[in-house]
């Protein structure tokens, strides 16, 4: 073996050496660990139900009034397609549906919902179910994000429009700085506007984590808030429901 | 409670430091093999006790880390025809090359969604041994480099096999073994269940899986690997069920880079070096999760306006600040495991994470990576330091001279290069501006962060950009190679040309690197550098983000 030119010896040494890695730290350590995990913790070895959320609504999709309702998630609770939304924090812009347009695949176009109109749609639509107010800031009462894109880009403003708020929807503010507010036209470009988000006077009732995508997508927990919004809704809230 | 979560840590890391960084010593100035080293030496075919020069040593990594990309490769591509492959297909091609550069290169960069992609001897066999084997490598040319600071007069540097075997079995797979059994303790299952359907409590179908999660998990810290067995990673439930167990994840993620500075000051001879570069890592770790911790929970931004908390992206059991801190010891080190999702950060926020891994990752950085690319900021500092009085700089009685400035300055320029290099050819071309996910500065964020977390071998993303592309999976790939093993060439041949010098005695006009002076120097230095170099490229970014 001495005889082989170095680089040669290397590269078998090298070989070897994943072959026996591999056996002692690929089969033999994680083999040994299920053996140990499985006789000492069998039951969070074999995986805790209990960890995993899962969606309380029915065939339709519709919430299921008597369970406490889980978070948004991205990838739908399912354990084989797990996904956070990912969306940034200034993703504030809808990209609006064109009506009658159809996708290459013949699908009529749904649009882009901006992460700021995802956070409004789902406060106002638990706000609905709940009976409570839906209303956020930087949110238009009709459940998108408030958003105005002004003309010209710099300087005083000769034309507002609320791009997010598909005509013939009425803009959440009449006026800015004196000039009329549109309703946006789907399919115009607006892009070489300057996009002004508008916070508006309200306090949100809707928790947090209530309008929000998880980062697991299967997130098994809610706020205490969003726990406390939601009981009064559910039949019988004094007791804790004996579930299977 | 985020702060009793941060300085709990810092309690937890100091009572283990000497223990840790100790055993460590012993395990690399050992001169005994045990019975089972005996025998993985005789199977390899190698003598352990030869010793290698810097070249040698260089070309044993680079052999074991090529056989590692083609066995990591073909093990993914014949995935179907091999046992536990749940049904799935072999991976796609580019896929599976960019995932085998990315494990061996201990980055961890994931152009795949694991629950659906690849069966549990895949993950077993290819993925968690290089997470043992990537961290074994970056400990034992941290190691290489410190006997070069200790060795006089010394032709040679260690053995590669040696430091390899005795990393893997001596340190990483005792505690991995006891982290994963922790960790399953949690509730992070470990079986061999493939996907199946179960029936929720309203009588819909959710599909579930199961897998050797566990002795992956505990690995993927320990090493700083970060490839989650899942595609959420750390926010998975199952990867990481409670608020302790990501308490003990972070803990896992920082034990050996925060324990190899001991180990450094032992083999030099002088335990307060080792706290001198302990204390710049420390600063420089605290000031960022104290500031992503800010910048997150004060959630200056549209969208965290509007909910109310930076809670997009984020799980309820570690809420924003459990999360942030994750956040920022997995960009601090080179881990990229995620517990939470970068891209739908605050702007300010999500910069800390890019800025962490634009520091090189030395605070304290990945196992063994963070070690030595600290050793090289104090090189550059103490030249630094020289040019100012009119020195030859010396650094633990080693002459910095022309040849080992010239090293250390190459070291610091290859990350710049590919990070800003990489991401103009992005911008400039189609098949890169395609990956955005999100529009304007932030998707300029999104590329940013692919190129700087792949060149600084991290593996975390801006979560949004769609890297499984022929174009990403090449390009990123070879920013993995090229930022994994340049810089290593450079610091075994820093440590084979140190290790020849006889040491120069103390003398009144020696910098003494043991001072707050000196931690204070090496700190400005590193925040200097990284402002310089990447300041341009954070304003077209997050800074134009946060502040327009």
């Amino acid at each position: 073996m001495n005889r082989l030119p170095s680089w040669i010896r290397q590269h078998l040494a090298a070989l070897r050496a994943v072959a026996v890695l591999t056996v002692i730290l690929g089969v033999a350590y994680p083999l040994v660990t299920t053996g140990v995990a499985q006789a000492v913790f069998n039951g969070n070895a074999n995986g805790n139900p209990a960890l995993i959320g899962q969606s309380f609504t029915d065939a339709d999709g519709d919430p299921v009034a008597k369970y406490f309702q889980s978070r948004p998630s991205a990838g739908g609770y399912d354990m084989l397609a797990t996904a956070a939304g990912n969306l940034g924090p200034e993703d504030v812009l809808d990209t609006l549906p064109v009506p009658g347009a159809v996708d290459d695949e013949g699908h009529p176009d749904t649009g882009k919902q901006s992460l700021l109109t995802q956070v409004c749609a789902r406060s106002a639509a638990i706000g609905h179910l709940e009976g409570v107010s839906g209303a956020r800031p930087y949110c238009t009462p009709d459940g998108v994000g408030a958003v105005l894109k002004l003309f010209p880009a710099l300087g005083t403003p000769t034309r507002a429009v609320s791009v997010n708020q598909a005509c013939p929807a009425q803009p959440f503010v009449a006026t800015y700085q004196g000039v009329t507010v549109e309703c946006g036209k789907p399919g115009e470009d607006y892009s070489a506007g300057r996009t002004v988000p508008i916070r508006g006077d309200v306090t949100a009732v809707v928790p947090p984590d209530a309008v929000t995508a998880s980062a697991s997508s299967l997130d098994p927990h809610i706020s205490v808030a969003y726990a406390e919004l939601q009981a009064p809704a559910w039949p019988g809230s004094a007791a804790c429901p004996s579930t299977g | 409670m985020g702060w009793l979560f941060i300085l709990s840590l810092i309690v937890a890391l100091a009572l283990v430091y000497r223990v840790l960084g100790d055993h460590m010593h012993r395990v690399y100035t050992g001169t005994k093999h045990n019975a089972v080293e005996r025998v993985v030496y005789r199977l390899l075919g190698v003598q352990p006790g030869n010793e290698q020069r810097w070249g040698a040593y260089a070309r044993s990594l680079l052999a074991f880390s090529i056989v590692s990309i083609f066995f990591v490769y073909a093990l993914q591509r014949l995935q179907d025809r091999l046992w536990l492959s749940l049904g799935f297909a072999p991976v796609p091609d580019h896929i599976a090359w960019n995932t085998a550069i990315s494990f061996v290169t201990n980055t961890n960069w994931q152009a795949y969604s694991g629950e659906n992609t690849m069966g549990h001897l895949t993950q077993m066999a290819a993925l968690a041994v290089q997470n043992f084997v990537s961290a074994a490598v970056g400990m034992a040319v941290a190691i290489a480099l410190v006997r070069g600071f200790a060795r006089r007069n010394s032709d040679t540097i260690g053995n590669f096999w040696v430091d390899l075997v005795r990393g893997t079995l001596r340190i990483l797979l005792p505690i991995a073994f006891v982290g994963a059994l922790v960790l399953v303790a949690g509730g992070v299952v470990q079986n061999f269940a493939g996907p199946h359907e179960i029936t929720t409590l309203t009588g819909n179908v959710q599909n579930v899986t199961g897998g050797p999660v566990a002795s992956q998990e505990a690995i993927k810290e320990l090493g700083t690997n970060g490839g989650g067995f899942y595609n959420t990673n750390s926010a998975h439930p199952y990867e990481n069920p409670t608020a302790w167990t990501n308490w003990f994840e972070i803990f896992l993620i920082l034990l050996i880079p925060v324990a190899l500075t001991r180990t450094f000051g032992r083999m030099v001879g002088q335990v307060r070096q080792g706290y001198a570069i302990l204390a710049v890592m420390g600063v420089i770790a605290v000031a960022s999760i104290v500031l992503t911790n800010v910048f997150e929970l004060a959630g200056n931004a549209t969208v965290p306006q509007a909910v109310g908390a930076a809670m997009e992206g984020k799980d309820v059991r570690f809420g924003v600040a459990n999360s942030a801190t994750f956040a920022a010891a997995t960009t601090l080190t080179s881990t990229g495991a995620v517990n939470s999702f970068h891209d739908s950060y605050t702007p300010f926020g999500g910069m800390m994470t890019l800025f962490d891994m634009m520091l090189g990752e030395v605070a304290p950085g990945g196992v063994g990576a963070g070690l030595y690319g600290m050793l090289i900021l104090a090189v550059i500092t103490v030249f630094v330091a020289g040019l100012m009085v009119g020195r030859t700089p010396e650094y633990l009685g080693k002459k910095i001279g022309s040849r080992e400035i010239k090293l250390a300055s190459l070291y610091f320029l290859v990350t710049p290069v590919l990070v800003l290099v990489g991401t103009a050819v992005a911008m400039g071309n189609a098949a890169g501006l395609a990956a955005m996910l999100n529009s304007g500065p932030h998707g300029f964020s999104e590329i940013l962060y692919a190129f700087t977390s792949a060149s600084n071998n991290n593996g975390s993303a801006f979560g949004g950009v769609t890297v499984n592309t022929p174009w990403y999976d090449v390009a990123l790939g070879m920013c993995m190679v090229l930022g994994r093993f340049l810089p290593i060439i450079f610091v075994l041949a820093l440590a084979g040309s140190l290790a020849r010098q006889t040491p120069v005695p103390e003398s009144a006009g020696t910098l003494p690197t043991h001072r707050p002076q000196f931690v204070g120097l090496v700190v400005g230095v590193t925040i200097v550098l990284v402002a310089l170099t990447f300041l341009p490229a954070l304003a077209l970014g997050p800074i134009a983000e946060g502040l327009l």
